[in-house]
């Protein structure tokens, strides 16, 4: 199987703050895999999939590589990157009415990066258009809209299609179903794995939903404060969490079969960006902290005996005697 | 929209909503352009034909707004007028339009050290009286109207570079310019393509503003007896020439371009500021 995205120490750190935001990520994308980036706002696992595409924010400095198909994004031409924006690597983003641009045709929309961008002929863009309209289930006549008359979940459908023009190796999906009411959204996720099937595209699907990503990815990365916090197999991930972070994270999934009561939360607020970080960034907030934590970051390490999983905590052996054990 | 078009003080109060004002200036914007495009065609006579046994004639069935005091028969002369009263204000906005977006745009979409440059920069021109570097560069120049022109230009690029710098700055914000970015395009083309054309109406609405105040500027300068050429009709140049009719009690050949000027400049005020309030979706 080869890597489409390689992530490697990957550190992301912005004027006027005091801890690198992100802080050393290690994430891979393969080829006709999902994989699914969870994490709480503000944990970074937007700014790492923005930076797939070189959209980094104004004033930022990177360090290790974010290779995409071989290629290092960081070090690229400007020439360069619009190649691998235009046939390589494609985003969803999270609100498609936002995100299209309302004055224009929806055609013009997908085939204006082929035309422009590729070389291709209007003719053969829209013929491109029209095909990848109906692998989204949608037909030809919404070439001719503009998109203030398509519904949310359609132009969501849209985006996908938009996403998929330039037969890219690796799509990112920016939370794509957090504006869409929770009907449209499975429909999208369906469409989401059908198309991973036929196209063989990897897919980084950036979300704070634990169902959904447990639902449709292969594998997992938790995010916690700029760091993986975990990552292993979707299904033994969720099954057993083996870092205090997601251990809590699935406590606090609302259960219709729980008792009555308040909703399980994790005590305190995740660090801020303006005071350094000594030690685990989770540490704070964890019931397992010992003085070690609060003075040593722990490293991303295989699970002993789960050789696909690793995780970043002192403790790992400890969690399953409170907390996460039964989620 | 958070932008609003600039407006100088004292015209600005004669805008409203009322239909029938809006309507009439709307009516009156067209006469004029059309007598300035007709002129050749429509005008009675030579508007330099000196007639001097006929001078300061009142209004007559062979003259109908009278004759001046060279014996020019005024109607002629108020249409040929027309065309170098309307043109000149027309290349000044054409210049500044193109101009000041290219510098807005540029601005606000590169930001930082060169925006700062920009801005800066076409901002001292607001410091400088826009009269006073025109005859600057006339006086340089000499006559002509190309000159006048062009200083009114420099004059009036910062309100339309500073309008399309905060609406680039806006619109650049917009999550559907990312959009675009990430499928490949370059900034260019997405200024080009999708930027520029969706903050061209509130740009265009206030070169019409501009238009009215710099034909004013314009009349103002011939009225000094700089830029046009002194045999050439013009409505600033023609109240000039009126002068010495006022003294000896024949006001009519100066009172009429006074009039026209005036009532163009208002009406093109009207008409821009009804247009701006309308694709800003202003309800006034």
């Amino acid at each position: 199987m080869t890597t489409t995205l390689d992530i490697r120490a990957y550190h992301l750190r912005l004027p006027d703050t005091a801890r690198p935001v992100l802080a050393g990520v290690d994430l891979t994308v393969d080829a006709r895999e999902t994989v699914a980036l969870v994490g709480e706002s503000g944990s970074g696992k937007s700014l790492t999939s923005r930076s797939v595409l070189g959209l980094l924010p104004h004033g930022a400095t990177t360090g290790g590589t974010v290779e995409v198909d071989g290629e290092d994004v960081l070090t690229m031409t400007p020439d360069r990157l619009r190649r691998l924006r235009t046939s390589t690597a494609a985003m969803i983003f999270q609100d498609p009415r936002a995100a299209i641009n309302p004055l224009r045709r929806i055609g013009d929309f997908l085939t204006e990066s082929l035309r422009l961008n590729a070389g291709t002929g209007a003719r053969a863009a829209t013929d491109r258009a029209v095909e990848m309209l109906e692998a989204v289930g949608l037909s030809a006549a919404v070439l001719r809209r503009h998109p203030g008359q398509l519904s949310g979940g359609m132009l969501q459908r849209v985006m996908i299609a938009a996403a998929l023009m330039g037969d890219p190796a690796l799509i990112l999906a920016d939370e794509p179903t957090t504006a869409l009411d929770v009907t449209t959204q499975a429909e999208v996720v369906a469409l989401l794995g059908d198309l991973r099937e036929r196209f063989g595209t990897g897919l980084l699907f950036v979300t704070h939903d634990l169902g959904l990503a447990a639902a449709i990815s292969d594998r997992v990365y938790v995010m916690y404060a700029g760091r993986i916090a975990e990552t292993g197999p979707a299904a033994a991930l969720f099954e057993r969490p083996r870092h205090p972070y997601t251990a809590a994270l699935l406590n606090s999934t609302p259960r219709p079969d729980a008792p009555q009561g308040r909703l399980a939360a994790i005590e305190g607020r995740p660090p801020g960006l303006r005071e350094d970080l000594t030690g685990c960034s989770f540490a704070a907030r964890c019931p397992l902290a010992t003085y070690l934590c609060s003075q040593q970051a722990p490293e991303l390490l295989p699970v002993a005996g789960e050789p696909a999983r690793r995780t970043a905590c002192h403790h790992t052996d400890r969690i399953g005697t409170r907390g996460g054990a039964d989620a | 929209m958070s932008t609003t078009v600039l407006r100088r003080p004292g015209l600005a109060r004669i805008r409203t909503t009322r239909a029938p004002l809006q309507h009439l200036c709307l009516g009156f914007v067209a006469l004029v352009v059309l007598a300035a495009v007709l002129a050749p065609w429509i005008a009675p006579y030579d508007p330099n034909r000196i007639e001097l046994g006929n001078a300061l004639a009142g209004p007559s069935a062979d003259h109908l707004l009278g004759v001046d005091a060279s014996g020019r028969d005024t109607l002629a002369r108020l249409l040929t007028g027309a065309r170098t009263s309307l043109l000149g204000p027309l290349g000044v906005v054409a210049f500044s339009t193109l101009a000041g977006v290219a510098v807005g745009v540029t601005a606000a979409w590169r930001g930082g050290w060169l925006d700062s440059v920009l801005s800066r920069s076409t901002e001292l021109v607001f410091a400088f009286p826009g009269m006073l570097l025109a005859i600057l560069i006339v006086s340089v120049y000499g006559e002509g109207l190309l000159a006048p022109v062009i200083a009114l230009a420099i004059a009036y690029l910062p309100y339309v570079s500073r309008l399309t710098r905060s609406l680039v700055l806006a619109e650049r914000g917009r999550p559907y310019v990312e959009a675009y970015q990430v499928q490949g395009h370059s900034g260019l083309q997405i200024c080009l393509r999708h930027v520029i054309p969706a903050v061209t109406p509130v740009v265009l609405a206030q070169s019409t503003v501009n238009f009215g105040y710099a034909l004013i500027d314009l009349a103002g300068l011939s009225f000094l007896g700089l830029g046009v050429p002194a045999l050439t009709p013009d409505w600033g140049r023609m109240v000039f020439d009126g002068q010495s009719a006022v003294q000896h009690g024949y006001p009519l050949s100066a009172v009429l371009p006074c009039a026209a000027v005036v009532l163009t400049v208002v009406a093109f005020n009207v008409v821009g500021e009804r247009w701006a309030d309308q694709v800003a979706r202003r309800d006034r």
